[in-house]
């Protein structure tokens, strides 16, 4: 057997020991099995969608891009996701402040709401949403068919996200770190923005990125919620609908291959992320 | 430190306020909708054979992701996490792909490469006799790529905590490598591997948009469950699409219990 | 007296931390708590920093009344054992921090820090993340940050249990040397009798959530006060129903002398530059610690090792006789060796 250790990079073996062997014959061809699967799943549809987009040029994608119904749907898209992300940076934060560090009756329960957004189908969160918020409202408070109901929906898809990344990072803290804030003379709300809060900075941002690019996408819980009126309440994902069902695959490519570029920018950023943080050690 | 300090329950009173009002008061809602008319609605779609397809369609699709997902899933973990390779980590950053495409996006670039007409693969395939876009084959291949971050998510992380010394162990014990998965690996990493399945199969039985891109959508054919309550719900049979969705909103709750439930027991392991 | 504490207790739910505990620790002192874990000296650094609240009793430091006071306002440095750096920021950043939550001027600030850095030997790594330094390296850091903020006390709670032995025993004399330098009054808390007797001016001894003795490293080695202080300042053994130090016994081949006790060597381990030879007499098993040029001079040997291999063990033991050397309040023995 051939064993291979890596040089060991302090930083990055402290949490686990990444990396090992070299490929053998049997690993060689699992790993080309996979990505052979992987290919024909993602890769290749996904190259498709780019390479068809660009099929019609700089020129075709752009008229594409700027009709003036898709830059509205681009612009409520994108302008609603980073709004809904403001919001969960301040509320996640909250949220898994409050799950890890206060104890009450029903705590569990609310670990398990919060869960429920990434479980449930999106058309059913829609239709759930609409129970509350719809026509027949008990609050009588009816969103449905305006864009606060897009701007619903997109919290409600994205909750999970930044409580998720930033509750581990806050239960690992090392309490000892605020007493010796403490102990310097800080306040508890200076312990909180100077040592706690850039601590936390990587997760949230991590938690930003995906609930930002999980708004932008977002399709099912809208259906039944905002009507998807022209100019008004349609979101990115259902012009790109719409343009398929009108058989218009390549005006659909142009439009998903602008969704697509905000994808990989997330990916990029969790990764650029990630490597900060694994250097902080 | 004291935390007995009013913003402590200020805090704690504005995120069940909050969560109360964006998740379990909706949700109720739905149960409530569901069953204002007693059992009806509920009878009305398992006496719909339509619906019966539908919920048996997505159940198998459904199972058959979990399944593609989870073989697919620990070995890439697997190979991850013990091996080195060139392009190891643009592989990594690629694979979560998936989590962050829309749902419109996913069935678009299934039909650009699959679809029967103009489709890359998509003529040839036909003239195999295998239609992909508008079948069964679609909807799992839809289903399949949504869902196919979640098992290697879970898993990564639980394959990094164990470490490779008990593998070593043993293999240095005569192990062949087939025997160390089975019998150390795969034991080591078992509750991953639910946490993972148990997400996938809430997520698959519930994917919407992809579906309806590749599905067709074709009543009693390739129709499925999300796809019911949509068309029940825009053709004003509101009791049949809460039904529906409670149905489903069950299975994905249960899901979310489930992998709570199971958690804190491998804590104390 | 620098730090007052008059009838503290603890408790952490049914588990009593601290007893009823009362002890006066001098200023411009090192002092050490000493105990085994789970004893509670932690647990009264801790009230003394305000990081922890007193069940009942109270805190005076240089006079006032600290009781209720919080961490932020007793001016004390705190230094813990898994360093608590803030690891976001740099070396400099760390050390300066209590100084500008002082809102010192900028200029004072980086003097201050500068000053620091070289006392602590880290002047070259002032730019660097913590996660880029040695262990010894962080917590010389954590030691320059807490003394920044000149306090009034320095605390510290096992400040060198995470480092390594060699690491933690220079650490120690230079924490030793620093503090005759700087001579802030400094409590730190161990577990090791010997950190504890090495550097400290003054011991307090805490066992059980109680104070067992309060004294310089010679007097509680000399004279402890009981049998628990006795066995934790060092190595014991038992010869009859007495607790003695096997360094204090001395062996005897030959006749036994009047008022020894007579026994067979079973055992003979070289450990280093010392000899430790297990003496059977009766049922016990009595330890006695000897240097080497003593242990060559008696020649005594493990039976196994001399005797004609023939019949071995109960041929080849020689006699010998052991006998309490040093004379010791509480253990009355024979006569003073020349030891």
């Amino acid at each position: 057997m051939t064993t291979a250790t890596l040089a060991p990079d302090r930083s990055a073996t402290r949490r686990s020991a990444r990396g090992g062997r070299r490929l053998d014959r049997y690993s060689g061809l699992g790993l080309g099995v996979a990505m052979l699967w992987f290919s024909l799943l993602v890769l290749i549809p996904l190259t498709a969608v780019v390479v068809t987009a660009s099929e019609g040029g700089w020129g075709g994608f752009w008229d594409a891009v700027t009709n003036e119904q898709t830059a509205a749907a681009i612009r409520l898209t994108v302008g609603t996701a980073l709004g809904v992300t403001v919001v969960n940076v301040v509320m996640g934060t909250l949220i898994a402040w409050v799950l890890v560090r206060d104890r009450f009756f029903g705590k569990r329960l609310l670990e398990i709401l919060i869960d429920i957004p990434f479980a449930l189908p999106t058309i059913v969160a829609g239709l759930v949403l609409l129970s509350l918020y719809g026509p027949e409202s008990p609050l009588g408070i009816d969103v449905h068919n305006t864009r606060i109901a897009v701007f619903l929906a997109f919290l409600f898809v994205t909750l999970p996200f930044i409580v998720r990344t930033v509750q581990p990072v806050l239960a690992e803290l090392d309490r000892e770190v605020e007493e010796a804030a403490a102990s310097l003379g800080a306040s508890r709300f200076t312990t909180f923005r100077r040592i706690i809060l850039p601590s936390l900075t990587p997760a949230i941002a991590a938690g930003a990125a995906l609930s930002f690019a999980r708004g932008v996408s977002e399709y099912g819980s809208l259906v039944l919620l905002s009507g998807n009126l022209p100019m008004r309440t349609e979101v990115t994902s259902v012009r790109i609908l719409s343009s398929i069902e009108n058989d218009n695959l390549d005006n659909a490519s142009a439009v998903a291959a602008v969704l697509l570029a905000i994808s990989f920018a997330v990916i990029v950023i969790l990764d650029i992320i990630q490597r900060r943080v694994i250097r902080r050690g | 430190m004291a935390e007995r300090r009013p913003g402590r329950y200020v805090a704690r009173l504005i995120v069940v306020v909050y969560l109360f009002l964006l998740v379990a008061w909706p949700l109720f809602l739905v149960g409530q909708n569901t069953f204002d008319g007693g059992l009806e609605n509920l009878r009305s779609i398992v006496e719909d054979p339509d619906v019966v397809h539908a919920l048996r369609l997505s159940l198998m699709v459904a199972v058959i992701a979990v399944v593609i997902n989870t073989v697919f899933g620990v070995g890439i973990s697997l190979l991850l996490v013990r091996y080195e390779f060139p392009g190891k980590r643009l592989l990594s950053a690629l694979l979560d792909v998936p989590l962050s495409v829309s749902p419109i996006v996913v069935g678009l670039s299934l039909v650009l490469v699959y679809g029967g007409r103009n489709g890359w693969f998509g003529p040839t395939l036909e003239d195999a006799g295998i239609q992909v876009i508008f079948a069964t084959p679609g909807i799992v291949m839809a289903t399949v790529f949504v869902a196919l971050p979640l098992v290697i998510r879970e898993v990564v992380p639980v394959l990094e905590e164990v470490g490779d010394e008990q593998e070593q162990a043993a293999r240095s014990l005569g192990a062949n490598g087939f025997q160390t998965f089975w019998r150390i690996t795969l034991p080591a990493i078992k509750w991953g591997v639910t946490y993972g399945v148990v997400l996938s199969l809430a997520r698959s039985l519930g994917e919407f948009g992809a579906v309806k891109v590749v599905s067709g959508n074709v009543l009693g054919e390739t129709r499925t469950a999300t796809l019911v309550v949509e068309e029940k719900y825009l053709n004003f049979d509101k009791g049949g699409a809460y039904a529906t969705a409670f149905l489903l909103a069950l299975v994905a709750v249960a899901a979310i219990v489930v992998v709570s439930v199971l958690r804190p027991k491998e804590e104390d392991r | 007296m620098s730090i007052e504490i008059s009838n503290v207790s603890k408790r952490f739910g049914s588990f009593v931390a601290l007893d009823d505990v009362s002890v006066s620790i001098p200023s411009g002192q090192l002092t050490a708590l000493l105990g085994p874990s789970g004893g509670g000296k932690s647990t009264l650094l801790r009230i003394i920093a305000g990081l922890e609240q007193a069940d009942s009793g109270s805190v005076r430091i240089e006079g006032v009344d600290a009781t209720g006071l919080p961490p932020q306002k007793r001016n004390v440095g705190f230094v813990f054992q898994h360093y608590a750096a803030f690891k976001h920021m740099s070396v400099r950043r760390n050390v300066a921090f209590g100084l500008e939550i002082r809102r010192r001027p900028k200029a004072e600030i980086r003097e201050r820090v500068d000053e620091l850095l070289r006392l602590v030997h880290l002047e070259q790594f002032g730019d660097r993340l913590p996660a880029q330094l040695s262990g010894g390296q962080r917590q010389r850091m954590a030691l320059a940050r807490a003394l920044a903020v000149e306090p009034t006390v320095l605390l510290l709670d096992e400040p060198f249990g995470a480092l390594d032995a060699k690491v933690r025993k220079e650490l120690r004399d230079w924490l030793r040397r620093l503090h005759d330098e700087v001579h802030v009054t400094t409590v730190f808390v161990t577990h090791d009798q010997e950190e504890a007797l090495e550097v400290a001016d003054e011991i307090v001894v805490i066992n059980d959530g109680r104070i067992e003795q309060i004294g310089t490293p010679d007097e509680l080695y000399d004279a402890p006060a009981n049998d628990f202080v006795m066995r934790f300042l060092g190595p014991v053994t038992q010869l009859g129903d007495q607790l003695v130090r096997p360094h204090d016994l001395v062996i005897h081949t030959g006749d036994p002398e009047p008022g020894a006790v007579t026994g067979q060597v079973s055992r003979i381990t070289r450990i280093g530059f010392e000899i430790r030879v297990e003496v059977t007499t009766g049922d016990q098993v009595v330890v006695v610690t000897l240097t080497r040029t003593r242990f060559r001079a008696l020649d005594i040997e493990e039976g196994r090792r001399c005797g004609s291999g023939w019949r071995p063990r109960r041929s080849l033991t020689r006699c010998a006789s052991v006998e309490e050397a040093r004379c010791r309040s509480r253990h009355a023995v024979t006569t003073p060796s020349g030891r």
